[in-house]
C-alpha cells in the first residue's frame, strides 16, 4: 500500500470518525445524566436521513439543513417525553427496554412509511466539491466534517463550563435529587440534552449520509452501536472523550476495510468495546466512579 | 384435597392439548397455518423462556440470545443436511472434507441410531453454545448491567459477522446460508422439545440453584453476604440460558428449512425480548403464553393489518405493508409504560389463581345483569 492510499484512507477515516463524533456525544451526554443507554438515538439518526430526502426535494439545501434539524430536534425530545420520562425512577431495565422499544417502533414506522429499499440520499452541491492536493482527491464534505465536529464540540464545552444551563446539566449529572432541591428544573434540562443530542445526531447524519448516498430504516442500528462504544472508550459523560473515541473507532474501521478485513470491521468495535471494559471500565477520559452500596 | 383437584386439573388440561395436537397433525393440510404457527410458537417459547431464565431470574440484561441460536442452527443444519445434497447446498466453494466425511460416517451408522440424529445435533449445538457462552462469560459477567447488555449484544453481532465471513465458507456457506436442512416429521417432535427443555428450567429454578438466581436478582450484595458466590451463579445461569438458546435455534433451523446469517440479527433478539416482556419478566408461563399469543397474532391475526382494506369500496389509507410492525411496537411500548408487569407479572400460572379470576368475572357480570 503506498502512502498516498494510506492517506486517503485516514482522510476517509477522520471524516467517518467526525460523524460517529457527534453522534458519540449524544450518547454520552444523555448516559451522563439519566445513566441509560439511549438506543433509539442510532434511529433518530436514521430518521434525519429521512426528513432530509424529504426536505431536499421541496426546498433548497441550506434550508433544509435548518428543517431537518428541527424535526430530528422535536422527534428527539418527543421521545424523552413520552418515553422515557414516565419511568424516569423505574428500574434500569425497564428504561433500558423501553429505549430498546423505542428503537423497534421508530425501525418500523420508516419501514412502513419509506419502505426498506434504499432511498437515495440528496446531494448537496457544495458538500460534494472534489478537492486535490497532491495526488489525494476528495470530496469538500471529508474536510468539513472534523472541522466541524471540532468546532461543535468546542462549543458544547463552552457550553457546558460556562453557562448556567451547562452548570445545571453538570448538577443533574452528579446527582438528580440534590439538584432538584437546589431549584434546578430537571425535566427542562433533561430536555435541552435531549435537544443538543438530536441536533448534533442530525449535524452528524448530513455529514455521515453525504459519504454513503442512500438511507435505510436499519441504517441507524449498527453506527448507533459502534457510537456508544466510541462514547465508552472515551469515557462515558466526557465529550472531548466521545469525540476521541469516535475518531479512533472511524479511523480503525477504514483502515481494516482498506487492508480487506470488511468482514471483520464491525466484530473489531465489539472486541474494542469487551477489551476496554475489562482492562479500563472508566474510558479514555472517564472520571472514576465508586460503587456506593 | 388442593392438590388432587390441581393434578386433575392440570392432566384434563395436558390431555386437551395433547387431543388438540392430535387433531392438527391428522389435518395439517386443512389447518396449515395453525399448524406452522405452533410450531413457531413452541420453539419461541423456548428460547424466552431461556432468556427469562437469564434476565427475568437471574437479573442479567442479555441481549446476546439471536447469536447463540445461530450457533444451534449452524449445527444443527451441518449435522442434518442429507449427504447427497451436500455438494448442492455448497456449490459456491465446495464443503469442507472434513465436514463431508464426518457426515459420511454419521450417515453409515447402524440404522438405529439414524433417528436420534437430530436430537444429537441439538444437544452438541447447544454444547458448543454453552461453551462460547463460558468462554466470553468470565470476562464479560462481570460488567454491570447496561454494559452487560451492549457487550452481549456485540458478541452476538461478532457470531454473525464470523459466520457470514468468506473465511468460513466451507463450513457455515458464507452470506449464503445453509438449505434443505430437513424439518420435523410431526408436531409432537417440537412439542415434546420444548415440554423437556421448559420442565429442566423449571426444575433448575425450584431448586437451589433456582433461589440462589432470585436472590442475586434482588439484591446481589445481600445475597453475597448470604454466601452466594455471585460470579459461579451467573456463569451458570448464563451458560444454561445459552444452552437451550442454542436449541432452540437449532429447532428454528430445522423449522425454516434454510437459515442464513441475516435471520440471527439484533432484530431476532429484541423479538424475543418483546415475548419477555409481554409475558412478564420472571414468569415461565408467561413467556410460554406471551410467546404463543405474539406468534399466532404477528403471523396471523394482525396480518389484516398489512392487506389494503376496503369498506363499502373505500380504501381505508392506514393498511398497507409493515403497518403490522407499527402496531406491534406500539403495544410493546404501551406494555413497557403502563403494564410493567406484562401478562403474568413474577407470578407461575395456577389453577387457583385462574379459578379465582374467572368467578370474579363471573359475578362481575352476574352484577351487570342483574
Amino acid at each position: 500500500m503506498t502512502l498516498s492510499t494510506l492517506l486517503q484512507h485516514s482522510l476517509t477515516g477522520i471524516s467517518l470518525g467526525g460523524a460517529y463524533a457527534l453522534i458519540a456525544i449524544g450518547y454520552t451526554m444523555v448516559y451522563g445524566i439519566l445513566r441509560m443507554i439511549n438506543f433509539a438515538h442510532g434511529d433518530i439518526f436514521m430518521m434525519a436521513g429521512y426528513f432530509m430526502i424529504f426536505s431536499m426535494a421541496v426546498v433548497p439545501w441550506w434550508v433544509s439543513i435548518l428543517l431537518v434539524c428541527v424535526l430530528t430536534i422535536i422527534l428527539g425530545v418527543t421521545v424523552e417525553r413520552a418515553a422515557y420520562k414516565p419511568i424516569r425512577s423505574a428500574p434500569r431495565m425497564s428504561i433500558m427496554i423501553s429505549a430498546i422499544g423505542v428503537s423497534y417502533l421508530l425501525q418500523n414506522l420508516a419501514t412502513y412509511l419509506f419502505t426498506a429499499l434504499p432511498r437515495a440520499y440528496p446531494e448537496i452541491p457544495i458538500l460534494k466539491k472534489i478537492f486535490h492536493i497532491g495526488s489525494i482527491s476528495s470530496s469538500l464534505v471529508t474536510f468539513v466534517t472534523p472541522v466541524l465536529t471540532v468546532l461543535l464540540a468546542m462549543g458544547l464545552m463552552f457550553l457546558i463550563n460556562h453557562t448556567k444551563i451547562g452548570m445545571a446539566m453538570r448538577a443533574v449529572s452528579k446527582d438528580m435529587e440534590t439538584a432538584q432541591l437546589m431549584g434546578i428544573k430537571i425535566n427542562n434540562t433533561i430536555s435541552t440534552t435531549f435537544v443538543i443530542g438530536s441536533f448534533l445526531a442530525a449535524i452528524g447524519s448530513i455529514l455521515y449520509f453525504t459519504d454513503r448516498m442512500s438511507v435505510t430504516p436499519f441504517s441507524g442500528t449498527l453506527p448507533g452501536l459502534k457510537c456508544f462504544i466510541a462514547a465508552v472508550l472515551g469515557g462515558i459523560g466526557s465529550i472531548p472523550g466521545a469525540v476521541v473515541g469516535g475518531f479512533i473507532i472511524g479511523i480503525c474501521e477504514t483502515l481494516l476495510v482498506a487492508f480487506g478485513y470488511s468482514t471483520y470491521s464491525d466484530a473489531f468495535t465489539f472486541i474494542l468495546l469487551i477489551i476496554i471494559l475489562l482492562c479500563r471500565p472508566t474510558g479514555l477520559f472517564g472520571e472514576k466512579m465508586i460503587d456506593k452500596v | 384435597m388442593k392438590k388432587s383437584k390441581n393434578l386433575i386439573y392440570s392432566a384434563i388440561f395436558g390431555v386437551i392439548i395433547l387431543l388438540l395436537l392430535f387433531f392438527l397433525e391428522a389435518n395439517k393440510f386443512q389447518y396449515g397455518m395453525a399448524y406452522t404457527i405452533l410450531q413457531k410458537g413452541m420453539i419461541l417459547a423456548v428460547v424466552a423462556v431461556s432468556m427469562n431464565l437469564v434476565t427475568g431470574f437471574t437479573g442479567l440484561f442479555s441481549l446476546g440470545q439471536a447469536g447463540f441460536m445461530a450457533i444451534g442452527a449452524y449445527v444443527t443444519g451441518i449435522f442434518l443436511i442429507p449427504s447427497d445434497s451436500i455438494s448442492e447446498v455448497y456449490y459456491i466453494s465446495g464443503v469442507n472434507p472434513a465436514i463431508a466425511s464426518f457426515k459420511n460416517w454419521l450417515e453409515s451408522g447402524p440404522a438405529f441410531l439414524q433417528p436420534i440424529i437430530p436430537y444429537l445435533a441439538l444437544i452438541i449445538g447447544g454444547l458448543l453454545a454453552a461453551l462460547f457462552a463460558a468462554v466470553i462469560g468470565y470476562p464479560v459477567l462481570r460488567l454491570k448491567s447496561d454494559y452487560l447488555a451492549i457487550a452481549t449484544l456485540g458478541f452476538s453481532e461478532i457470531m454473525r459477522a464470523i459466520i457470514s465471513s468468506p473465511q468460513m465458507d466451507r463450513v457455515t456457506n458464507g452470506s449464503y446460508g445453509l438449505k434443505k436442512i430437513p424439518g420435523f416429521t410431526s408436531i409432537f417432535e417440537p412439542f415434546g422439545i420444548m415440554v423437556v427443555c421448559i420442565l429442566l428450567m423449571v426444575l433448575l429454578l425450584r431448586s437451589t440453584y433456582g433461589r440462589a438466581f432470585r436472590a442475586i436478582r434482588e439484591d446481589e450484595i445481600a445475597a453475597e453476604a448470604m454466601g452466594i458466590n455471585l460470579a459461579k451463579h451467573k456463569q451458570m445461569s448464563f451458560i444454561i440460558g445459552s444452552f437451550f438458546s442454542a436449541i432452540s435455534g437449532g429447532m428454528l433451523a430445522m423449522f425454516m428449512r434454510s437459515i442464513d446469517s441475516k435471520s440471527f440479527s439484533v432484530s431476532l433478539t429484541y423479538d424475543i425480548l418483546l415475548i419477555v416482556v409481554i409475558g412478564g419478566i420472571g414468569s415461565v408461563s408467561g413467556s410460554v403464553i406471551a410467546a404463543l399469543l405474539v406468534t399466532a397474532s404477528k403471523e396471523w391475526w394482525l396480518r389484516f393489518f398489512d392487506n389494503p382494506l376496503f369498506i363499502g369500496g373505500v380504501q381505508i389509507p392506514l393498511f398497507r405493508t409493515g403497518f403490522r410492525m407499527v402496531i406491534f411496537s406500539v403495544i410493546l411500548l404501551i406494555v413497557v409504560l403502563f403494564y410493567q408487569r406484562g401478562i403474568m407479572g413474577k407470578n407461575e400460572f395456577s389453577w387457583a389463581r385462574l379459578e379465582k379470576r374467572l368467578l370474579k368475572l363471573f359475578k362481575r357480570g352476574g352484577a351487570k345483569n342483574a
